[in-house]
């Protein structure tokens, strides 16, 4: 059996800065497996630019930004497979993966990184009716196709759920000489960044069509035509809105799931609003030793906050690798209070805790003049003011760990407006 | 000349040419679509129904009883999934345990095995989801679920080792009558033949028109379903039938022979054979109708929704017979459900017919009866693993992350006898694309090992239909 300190699980942005810091931090013996024929992740399907500015403070591109990282962990010489797939892992941190060459290994690890990055929701996950033909495709597999492949994949198109993958791919699709007849949201906001609306719709002149759904897709062969309806607040269709809009490719860009069957088999508990791990301050899950970082922890928006999350995990893996670590203290939770979807990390141990804490969370609607509230027991600590928040936008919040005490709840929640 | 032309490569085509097979006959096979199992073989809910429900003394109760009996070597000679789980029939109410006395008694006339009507305590023992509120239960053990496609491909495959050929994209337009036998037209083909079998399931009654006169009309009745994840395979553990009622059948709630939970059909008669789509209406049908067997169905697990359409004919029943007017012309029309049960008897049966009008037919000897499946690489031992993937490295590259799906098993797929051509050929069988992500992660590598194993550029390579092209040409 083969034996490294740390095995981090995926080769994207998450698992290389993670691997990278680990290796900062004094730890020789690290292996990253990817099951791609490449590293960099998802990265290397994202050709628009955009990406590393709060990291490098300049604009980069997916594959650019994944090169200097994948540049640096050469020149440190960490180890890594790559056409290996992780098949499964124990509460031992032992891990099995396959490819051609090894075949069948079994690795003992001392601590495990999991990185495995996210999928895409589907066209069956959505139940829309009619025929099943070729062309629907989801955002992300049609970015792979025309990005990587190098293979066009309609003339026609219609995007449904206004996600960043999706208002990207509306503009690439344009750039390759498709017609884009709109991106609908279920909703009445984009599901993705405002920058990404502007830069690829307006731009564009792609409308946006806020509170439409698709309902049906017709076409034998190859895709016909869809039916679009209205929707209401409640984003259900409004009866006598149909429309058919005719063409041959349907895009689905509607959300991204963890992937977190490996974590799930092992027996790590899962968040429900996040769809990955519960973790704590240092990125690890309720089994020792195996941390989690980037779009397998929660879905992130821009990759500079996958990097420093994943940095975190990475220097805690370390510590635990060397025993620096503190295990079991006393710890307060953390709770999504009224506006709040989610907040990572769900548990604090403040015996690892020197400075402030940073948390992620998302808001689950659009607020206006708002203020974040942290109270900590029902006791406000700490208040925020903020102009403009989103759900697409992921907020982070910084505590200083002074303010926190062992053994509470600690409840993020939005007031908007005068209350309060 | 060929001894034999059957028109469709469903499960019944299948099985009739595979037990032609067995002598030595030249058998061909035309199949309009561009792979086999296409039709309503590969829609439906893949019961081996133990034979309670068919009226007593008709074709299918006969059919069905005598075929399930089958499954068990059948699917252990063709190496195919196959599951005696048994079924169940729950009522909610008295009048429905009056239906349920019913059924046990046509069961018994019908000679089904093991019939048993259980009480709740012992139902909800075995089946602890099912709605509180339940009576009891008509068990049948005898009940089994299968691979339906998966039989079919096997089916092919053992058929064309044992000689019988294959064309694809064969749609039959029209048969002329000849001194002796007849003349079958497809597009591209005339091809002569003795005898005609006529598996063209809901086209049967056209195909039976263009030789004799008319007799029956089918009507194509669609049903639709949702498929769950693996983690909702589990919510039962055996078939689930809701009482039935004249207005309706009820869905059904069962586990698939893949271990994912799959809820449906519904039944309506609509107007165009080739129609499967799925409607909103229909499938919000399901779902409330279903939550009367279990509230506890988990359908924000649902992976994919799909609609079959059944070929019910006017005569109620199987229609298995010589056309009266044209010799050597047999109808295997209106195989709707029970059919899939029913098919290894309906194979066995048609081979009677044959025999009947030709007299007696020579024996294959190289007749080998088995078949072997594509290996599936997460099912082996640690071992086993190692050696196959020393053998073939292309076992050790995992192309479909939901299902763990190896190269190896893709490649496979591609060169065996009626081998994939598609992506859904691939899928059907091997299963990449079938789990919860439906092919995001793997379709480009599928495709990518289609053309380069078939020689073809991947602009060249279809979903499905032949027209159904994946990617549409370069980019700029
Ligand atoms: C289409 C798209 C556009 C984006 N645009 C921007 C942008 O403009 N600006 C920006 O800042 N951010 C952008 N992002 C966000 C950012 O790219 C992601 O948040 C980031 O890539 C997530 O990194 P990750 O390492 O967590 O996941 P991934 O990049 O998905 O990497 C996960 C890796 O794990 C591997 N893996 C999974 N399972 C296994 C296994 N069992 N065994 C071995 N390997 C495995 C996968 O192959 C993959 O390489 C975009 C994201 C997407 C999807
Ligand atoms: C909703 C539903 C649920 C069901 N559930 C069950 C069940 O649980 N258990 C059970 O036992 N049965 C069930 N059935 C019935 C079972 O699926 C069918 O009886 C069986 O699949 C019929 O097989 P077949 O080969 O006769 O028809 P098909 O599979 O439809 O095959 C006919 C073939 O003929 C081809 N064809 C048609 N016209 C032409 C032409 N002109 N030229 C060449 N080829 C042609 C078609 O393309 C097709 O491939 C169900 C059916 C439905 C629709």
């Amino acid at each position: 059996m083969l034996s490294y300190d740390i095995v981090v699980i995926g080769g994207g942005p998450a698992g290389l800065a993670a691997a990278i810091e680990a290796k900062k931090n004094g730890v020789n013996n690290i292996l990253v497996i990817e099951r791609d024929r490449e590293l960099g992740g998802i990265l290397q399907q994202c050709i628009h630019n955009g990406f590393g500015l709060h990291i490098f403070k300049e604009e980069l591109t997916g594959p650019e930004y994944a090169e200097r990282f994948i540049k640096e962990l050469c020149e440190m010489g960490i180890e890594f497979k790559l056409d290996t797939m992780v098949l499964d892992i124990t509460k031992d941190k032992i891990v099995t993966a396959i490819n051609t060459v090894d075949g069948l290994i079994n690795i003992q690890a001392k601590a495990i990184i999991l990185a495995m990055g996210c999928r895409e929701r589907t066209r069956g996950a959505l139940s829309i009716a009619g025929t099943r033909p070729v062309g629907i495709y989801n955002a992300g597999l049609a970015q792979r196709l025309i990005n990587m492949e190098g293979y066009m994949v309609g003339k026609k198109v219609i995007i449904l759920g206004s996600g960043d993958i999706g208002l990207i791919m509306a503009r690439r699709l344009v750039l390759e000489g498709a017609e884009v007849i709109g991106v609908l949201a279920r909703g009445s906001y984009a599901a993705g960044l405002g920058r990404n609306v502007v830069q690829c719709l307006e731009d564009y002149n792609i409308p946006l069509m806020l509170r439409h759904n698709i309902v049906k897709i017709n076409g034998k062969d190859r895709v016909e035509s869809v039916v679009v309806v209205k929707t209401d607040e409640n984003k259900n269709p409004i009866p006598g809105t149909e429309e058919i809009y005719e063409c041959d490719t349907v895009l689905l860009s509607v959300g991204l799931i963890p992937e977190n069957e490996l974590s799930a088999n092992l027996g790590i508990r899962l968040d429900r609003n996040t769809g990955g791990p519960i973790v704590n301050e240092s990125m690890e899950t309720n089994t020792e030793g195996i941390f989690a970082c980037g779009n397998v922890l929660h879905v992130h928006d821009v990759v500079d906050y996958v990097t420093q999350e994943s940095q975190r995990a990475g220097r805690a893996a370390a510590r635990y690798v060397k025993n620096e670590f503190v295990t079991n203290s006393e710890y307060i939770k953390t709770k999504p209070g009224n506006g709040v979807k989610y907040i990572v990390p769900q548990i604090v141990q403040i015996d690892n805790l020197k400075g402030p804490i940073e948390f992620f969370m998302r808001v689950r609607d659009v607020y206006n003049d708002s203020r974040i509230i942290v109270k900590l027991d029902d006791i406000k600590i700490r208040e925020l003011k903020r102009q403009h928040m989103i759900p697409s936008e992921m907020e982070r919040l910084v505590i200083d760990s002074r303010l926190l005490k062992e053994g509470s709840i600690m409840t993020v929640e939005i007031c908007s407006g005068g209350e309060l | 000349m060929y001894d034999v032309v059957i028109i469709g490569a469903g499960i019944t085509g299948g099985f009739i040419a595979r037990e032609l097979s067995r002598y030595g006959l030249n058998v061909i096979i035309l199949e309009k679509d561009n792979d086999i199992a296409n039709g309503t073989t590969k829609a439906n809910s893949a019961i081996v129904h133990a034979g309670y429900d068919a009226k007593p003394h008709s074709m299918k109760a006969k059919l069905n009883v005598e075929g399930n009996k089958m499954f068990d070597y059948i699917c252990e000679e063709l190496d195919v999934p196959f599951k005696r789980i048994g079924s169940h029939v729950i009522a909610f109410s008295n009048e429905e345990m009056v239906i349920i006395n019913e059924l046990y008694e046509k069961g018994i006339i019908n000679k089904v095995p093991g019939l048993r009507i259980i009480d709740k305590v012992e139902l909800l023992q075995k089946e602890p989801n099912i709605n509180e509120n339940v009576l009891g239960a008509l068990y049948a053990p005898t009940a089994g679920i299968v691979g339906p496609w998966e039989l079919a491909i096997a089916l092919m495959e053992n058929a064309m080792e044992n000689g019988v050929e294959l064309m694809l994209n064969s749609e039959v337009i029209n048969i002329d009558k000849l001194e002796s036998g007849y003349k079958v037209y497809t597009k591209d083909n005339e091809i002569k033949t003795r005898y005609i079998v006529n598996c063209a399931g809901v086209h049967a009654d056209e195909i039976h028109n263009m030789v004799a006169a008319p007799k029956f009309t089918i009507t194509p009745r669609r049903g639709q379903y949702f498929l769950l994840d693996k983690k909702a395979g589990n919510i039962v553990n055996t078939v689930v039938f809701q009482c039935p009622t004249k207005i309706s059948k009820g869905v059904v709630v069962l586990p698939t022979v893949h271990g994912n939970l799959l809820v449906g059909p519904d039944a309506e008669d609509i107007e165009d054979k080739r129609n499967t789509e799925t409607s909103d209406e229909r499938l919000n049908y399901v779902k409330s109708a279903s939550m009367r067997t279990s509230n506890k169905i988990p359908f924000n697990k649902v992976i994919t929704s799909f609609a079959g359409s059944r070929a019910s004919s006017d005569t109620g029943d199987f229609i298995i017979k010589e056309a009266e007017d044209a010799k050597g012309f047999i109808d295997v029309a209106g195989i709707e459900s029970p059919g899939l049960s029913a098919s290894p008897a309906i194979g066995k049966y048609v081979v009677e017919l044959i025999k009947e009008i030709h007299g007696n037919l020579k024996e294959n000897s190289k007749f080998n009866s088995t078949r072997k499946r594509i290996i599936h690489f997460m099912e082996l031992s640690e071992e086993e693993k190692h050696e196959i993937i020393k053998r073939d490295p292309r076992y050790g590259r995992i192309i479909c992350r939901c299902e763990n799906i190896t190269e190896g098993e893709i490649v496979d797929a591609i060169h065996r006898n009626a081998g994939a051509r598609t992506v859904d050929g691939v899928k059907r069988r091997v299963r990449p694309g079938s789990g919860r992500c439906q092919g995001g992660f793997c379709q480009p590598r599928v495709i990518e090992i289609l053309a380069r194993e078939l020689n073809k550029d991947i602009t060249e390579i279809v979903k499905d239909g032949l027209n159904s092209n994946i990617a549409i040409g370069k980019t700029k």
